[in-house]
C-alpha cells in the first residue's frame, strides 16, 4: 500500500482555485474575442484538413467538411487550432513544473495496457462524434455556453454528466 | 467597449497570438488542476474524486457572473457576445454520447489533449479516437443532418426559457453549486478511497 500512496501524493491545485483561475479565462476570451474558449473545434480543423489534402472532392461533395474548408486558406488557420497548440504547451509547462512528464500508459492495476488502450480510443471516438453533434464539447458548448447562459449549453452540460453518471455502473471495473 | 477585438478596440492581428496565450493558461489550469490523469478525472463518476465538477461549476458560475456583471457596469456588450445556439436534440444526443465517451476513456477534448502534452499514451489513444469520431460523424453526416438541424431554438438563454432575470438564475445556480459541493464531499467520505 505504501507505493499507493507515494503514487497519490501528486499535488494539485485546490479544485475551487482552479475553477477561479479557468472562470476568470473564459471571462477574460469573452471580453477580449465575443467568443468562449473551446477544444474539439482544433480536432475537428484536423479531420477537415487531413480529408481535403487526401480526397478534395470528396471533401468539397460533402456538406459537413464543406462547411470548414476556405478557399485559399488552410481550415488549419483558425482561432481554435492556435488555441489548442496553446493548450498543450500549457499543459506541458505545468506537468514540467511538477515533474509529472513521464511516457506511460496510465490504467488501473486491474486492467492491462492494452485494454486500457483500446477503451481510452473507443471513449474517443464516442467524445468525438457527440462533440460534433452537440456543436462543442465540455469547453466550447459546456463552459462557453453556460458562461453566457445558453440553454444549449446547459442542454448539453446536464445530458454529458447524466449519460457519464448512467453509463458510470457498466464500465466500474475498468476503473475501480 | 468589449468585446475588444470585433470591435476594433484590439487589432486582429492580435487574435492569433491571444489564442495561443489563453490556450497556454487553459492547458496550464487543467494539468495543474489534475484532469492530465483520467483516473481522477472518472473519479466524479464514481464518487472518489470530485475535483472535475468543482472546478467545471466553480468555472462556469466565476464566467457568467463576471460576463453579467460586466455588461451590467458596460464594460461588455452581452448581445455582441456569442451565444451557443441551442438545438434541443442534437445537445441532448450529443451529450449521451460525450457521458459514454467520458466513462470509457477518461479525457474530454481539451483534457486528453493535457494529459497527451505531458507523455500520457492512454490519452495520445483518446486523441486518435476522437479524429475517428469527427471523421465518422462527418462521413454519416447526410443520414445524422436531420437530427443535427431539428429542434433549432436559435439563441435562446436558460433564463428566457424558464421565464425568469439571468441575475436571479445566477443567483439560484450559485446556491445550487455550494449545496453539490457540500453534498459531494459528503459522498466522497463515504466511498471507498481509490488510489491512483
Amino acid at each position: 500500500m505504501k507505493v499507493h500512496i507515494e503514487e497519490n501524493s501528486h499535488v494539485y491545485w485546490n479544485p475551487y482555485f482552479g475553477g477561479l483561475i479557468l472562470g476568470l479565462l473564459i471571462l477574460f476570451t469573452f471580453y477580449i474575442t465575443g467568443r468562449g474558449p473551446g477544444a474539439s473545434g482544433a480536432f475537428k480543423s484536423t479531420v477537415v484538413t487531413i480529408v481535403d489534402d487526401i480526397a478534395p472532392t470528396h471533401a468539397e461533395n460533402n456538406a459537413y467538411y464543406d462547411r470548414f474548408i476556405k478557399k485559399g486558406d488552410s481550415p488549419m488557420n483558425t482561432w481554435l487550432v492556435y488555441e489548442a497548440l496553446g493548450l498543450i504547451i500549457g499543459g506541458f509547462l505545468s506537468g514540467a513544473l511538477s515533474g509529472r512528464l513521464k511516457l506511460y500508459v496510465q490504467h488501473s492495476p486491474k486492467i492491462s495496457s492494452k485494454k486500457r488502450l483500446i477503451v481510452a480510443l473507443l471513449g474517443g471516438v464516442f467524445f468525438g462524434l457527440g462533440a460534433q453533434l452537440a456543436r462543442g464539447c465540455t469547453s466550447g458548448a459546456g463552459l462557453s455556453g453556460m458562461a453566457v447562459l445558453s440553454l444549449g449549453g446547459f442542454i448539453t452540460v446536464i445530458s454529458i454528466f447524466g449519460s457519464g453518471y448512467a453509463f458510470a455502473y457498466f464500465f466500474r471495473k475498468n476503473w475501480i | 467597449m468589449g468585446p475588444l477585438i470585433p470591435n476594433g478596440i484590439i487589432p486582429p492581428e492580435w487574435n492569433f497570438v491571444i489564442a495561443i496565450l489563453i490556450g497556454i493558461v487553459f492547458g496550464f489550469t487543467l494539468e495543474a488542476s489534475g484532469f492530465s490523469s483520467s483516473r481522477k478525472i472518472v473519479g466524479t463518476f464514481y464518487g472518489y474524486d470530485f475535483a472535475v465538477l468543482k472546478v467545471f461549476f466553480t468555472a462556469a458560475l466565476v464566467a457568467m457572473i463576471g460576463v453579467y456583471y460586466m455588461d451590467y457596469l458596460e464594460l461588455v456588450n452581452i448581445e455582441e457576445l456569442f451565444v451557443l445556439p441551442t438545438y434541443t436534440w442534437s445537445a441532448i444526443t450529443g451529450g449521451v454520447f460525450m457521458g459514454l465517451g467520458f466513462v470509457l476513456g477518461g479525457f474530454c477534448p481539451g483534457t486528453t489533449l493535457c494529459a497527451a502534452a505531458i507523455g500520457k499514451i492512454d490519452a495520445m489513444a483518446t486523441m486518435l479516437g476522437i479524429f475517428i469520431g469527427i471523421f465518422i460523424f462527418s462521413e454519416l453526416y447526410d443520414f445524422i443532418e436531420p437530427l443535427f438541424d431539428s429542434s433549432y431554438l436559435g439563441r435562446i438563454t436558460i433564463s428566457d426559457s424558464l421565464g425568469i432575470s439571468p441575475y436571479w438564475f445566477i443567483f439560484l445556480f450559485a446556491i445550487l453549486a455550494v449545496i453539490t459541493f457540500y453534498v459531494v464531499d459528503v459522498i466522497r467520505k463515504r466511498v471507498k478511497k481509490v488510489f491512483y
